[in-house]
């Protein structure tokens, strides 16, 4: 039983032991370089060759990704992203030229174009990260910081950032890298006072706002009664002007229908007449002579 | 499942019993053979396809290439050796070879799954497949069934390009604000929505590294840019969708600009409110608003009453003042009795003949007035 074994076992330990052998040998000759990546094999610590590298608008499946052979234990790969990248910048408080403070976020894309010169230069593609970061943040600062408060936030900001991006791209360049571009994200104001102002400034408008509304809604409604006015006078004097004398006396019997309460109204207060036999009314009283 | 001894070949139990004391106590050879074989098979495969390509995806590739040309031969050679030491040891050679044969059975039919498994794919109508041939872009699935070489050597990501992806800004909504500077440098609270679906599957799996984050920040930057151009009132009213227009396009020139493969579908205003620290004196505008309105109507009211009044009292004497003069005298006499009479049946009524009366009026205790009416 256990010669059979032992024979049966040893002939799949050999099978195991070769096939980890090929694995092995395998493992240590062959790489794949997949699309997103760019290979740079460092023989005897000297860059040889980049494989995959960066050309601009080249169609996937033509671009040097793939199987690529390496001698075992001599050659080392160094993988470089080959997408485009991006690094944010830290918040820059900007001053511009008119004194005014903006808090900016910007962030910056970035591709390795160069891998070889990225690899000797900086070594990762965080490390280019790190050396860029912070020119891209005092560059924001110089460019933004000549010009007015208005015309950071205005279209001209496209002109900003293109200064922003050549200046970049001449360190970037040194770097094995590319920009792509660079932009502003946030651009705010700056928390405690100057928002708190321009907060309070925008309340000021608007109360004044409200102000200038109510008060031209009375202009209007003003206008709009006196018109009214004037058209009834003018539609009464239109009426009335053809007698006067006439219309003294029908306008005075109205009066005094309204006064005494006769007309259907209450009458404001009570009413006591006293009369001489020589008024008018009651001069048929006395009978006529 | 593979454990349960083929039909035919000695009783079911004892076998297993005597391979279970074999692994457990003497032969650690034996031990050790059996997960080799199982790992060069689909635990080779399936490290490199979860891992997706980089240096350890190779040494894989040679197994599910390799193997189905050799395990036949490898089999008989076991065979003929089990064969020889069944002969030997008479039936209780019997269940060893068994063993060994399962365990190649095992390694077959599991490569041969992991062959069908991973070389079709159902692609769906929405999705795409894009196939990397040991690494390198080869050629990308449209909907159907489809077929490749086996991973790891084709190695198929499927992509969703209709489903429309929607990104909030701020993120996460709640009630933070999102402050925006607009062009009359007023600030504003604004929240909208990107719409943006996967246009071409290869330039968005290999062009950029962060295509989710880049939309997101590329959204933000061309709205920030674009209210920073208009005035607050206009932001918040009139000019919305002419501002997400604009916000559409500058996006789709800057992701085009990166070759992301990537359309934006739609960008949506969701709210662009004065901010929370200045809302009520942005609610007094339109009280104020509302009020002026109010001035305007009550004055409209009184101006149409008033005309209609004045129209019915013209009216009035007009039609009194026809009779009138046919008959002036007459009539005149007529109108004055009348209200004399109405006026005076109504009051108290003192006639006094003598001049040298001191008349005593009994005036009513004072009282407030109501006001006079017209």
């Amino acid at each position: 039983m256990n010669v059979s074994d032992n024979i049966a076992s040893r002939n799949v330990i050999g099978w195991a032991i070769a096939a980890i052998a090929a694995v092995v040998v395998l493992s240590s000759t062959v790489a794949i370089v997949p699309e997103t990546k760019q290979a740079l094999v460092v023989r005897f610590g000297k860059p040889d060759t980049v494989y995959n590298a960066y050309r601009p608008n080249e169609d996937f499946g033509a671009t040097g990704a793939g199987v690529i052979w390496k001698i075992p234990f001599i050659d080392q790969i160094t993988w470089i992203d080959k997408r485009v990248r991006d690094f944010d910048m830290e918040r820059q408080s900007v001053l511009s030229t008119d004194q005014l403070r903006l808090e900016v976020d910007a962030y910056a894309r970035y591709r390795i174009v160069d891998p070889l010169r990225m690899a000797i230069t900086a070594g990762s593609e965080r490390r280019v990260e790190e050396a860029l970061r912070p020119i891209l943040g005092s560059s924001l600062r110089n460019e933004l910081g000549k010009r007015p408060f208005a015309s950071l936030l205005s279209p001209e900001r496209g002109q900003v950032m293109d200064n922003i991006q050549t200046r970049l791209n001449r360190v970037a360049r040194q770097y094995g890298a590319e920009i792509v571009d660079v932009r502003i994200k946030r651009a705010d104001l700056p928390d405690g006072t100057p928002l708190d102002s321009a907060f309070n400034r925008m309340r000021t408008a608007r109360e004044q706002e409200a102000r200038s509304i109510l008060a031209e809604g009375r202009k209007q409604a003003q206008i709009i009664t006196a018109e009214a006015d004037a058209q009834a006078a003018g539609t009464y004097a239109e009426s009335f002007n053809k007698d006067p004398d006439f219309y003294n006396f029908y306008r005075a019997m109205q009066s005094y229908r309204m006064t005494f309460g006769t007309d259907g109204t209450e009458a404001p207060g009570s009413s006591n007449v006293i009369l001489s036999p020589d008024n008018e009314y009651l001069r048929e009283f006395r009978g006529r002579r | 499942m593979q454990i349960r001894a083929p039909p035919g070949k000695g009783t079911v139990f004892p076998p297993i019993r005597t391979y279970n004391d074999r692994m457990n106590d003497s032969d650690s050879s034996g031990m050790a053979s059996r997960p080799m074989l199982n790992e060069g098979g689909p635990w080779g495969g399936g490290g490199s396809g979860g891992g997706g390509g980089g240096d350890d995806g190779n040494p894989w590739n040679q197994p599910p290439r390799g193997r189905p040309g050799r395990g036949p031969a490898g089999r008989s050679a076991i065979d003929e050796l089990l064969r020889r030491g069944r002969a030997r040891f008479g039936g209780r050679g019997g269940p060893e070879p068994d063993a060994g044969r399962i365990a190649l059975w095992a390694v077959g039919g599991l490569l041969l799954v992991w062959i069908l498994w991973t070389s079709s794919h159902r692609i769906d109508p929405q999705e795409r497949g894009v196939v990397t041939r040991l690494g390198s872009y080869a050629t990308t699935l449209e909907p159907g069934m489809r077929f490749s070489f086996p991973a790891p050597i084709d190695i198929v990501t499927k992509v969703d390009i209709e489903d429309i992806r929607v990104k909030d800004i701020p993120q996460g909504g709640g009630n933070s604000q999102n402050l925006m500077l607009t062009g009359d440098q007023n600030i504003i609270d604004l929240a909208y929505s990107v719409r943006w679906n996967i246009r071409d599957p290869e330039l968005y799996l290999y062009e950029l590294a962060d295509p989710d984050e880049t939309v997101a920040e590329v959204a933000e930057s061309a709205m920030r840019a674009e209210i920073a151009r208009v005035a607050l009132n206009d932001a918040m009213g009139p000019q919305r969708s002419q501002i997400e227009g604009r916000v559409q396009q500058r996006m789709q020139e800057i992701l085009d600009s990166y070759r992301a493969g990537i359309t934006v579908q739609g960008v949506a205003i969701k709210q662009a409110d004065p901010p929370a620290a200045v809302v009520e004196a942005f609610k007094s505008v339109s009280a104020a608003q509302q009020q002026a309105q109010a001035y305007l109507n009550e004055a409209r009211a009184y101006a149409q009453q008033l005309g209609a009044k004045a129209e019915g009292e013209a009216a009035a004497f007009d039609k009194v003042y026809a009779e009138y003069k046919l008959a002036p005298e007459v009539t005149r006499r007529r109108m004055y009795y009348e209200t004399m009479e109405r006026v005076l049946a109504k009051t108290d009524k003192t006639v006094i003949e003598t001049q040298n009366v001191m008349p005593y009026i009994p005036l009513p205790p004072a009282q407030p007035k109501p006001a006079q009416q017209q």
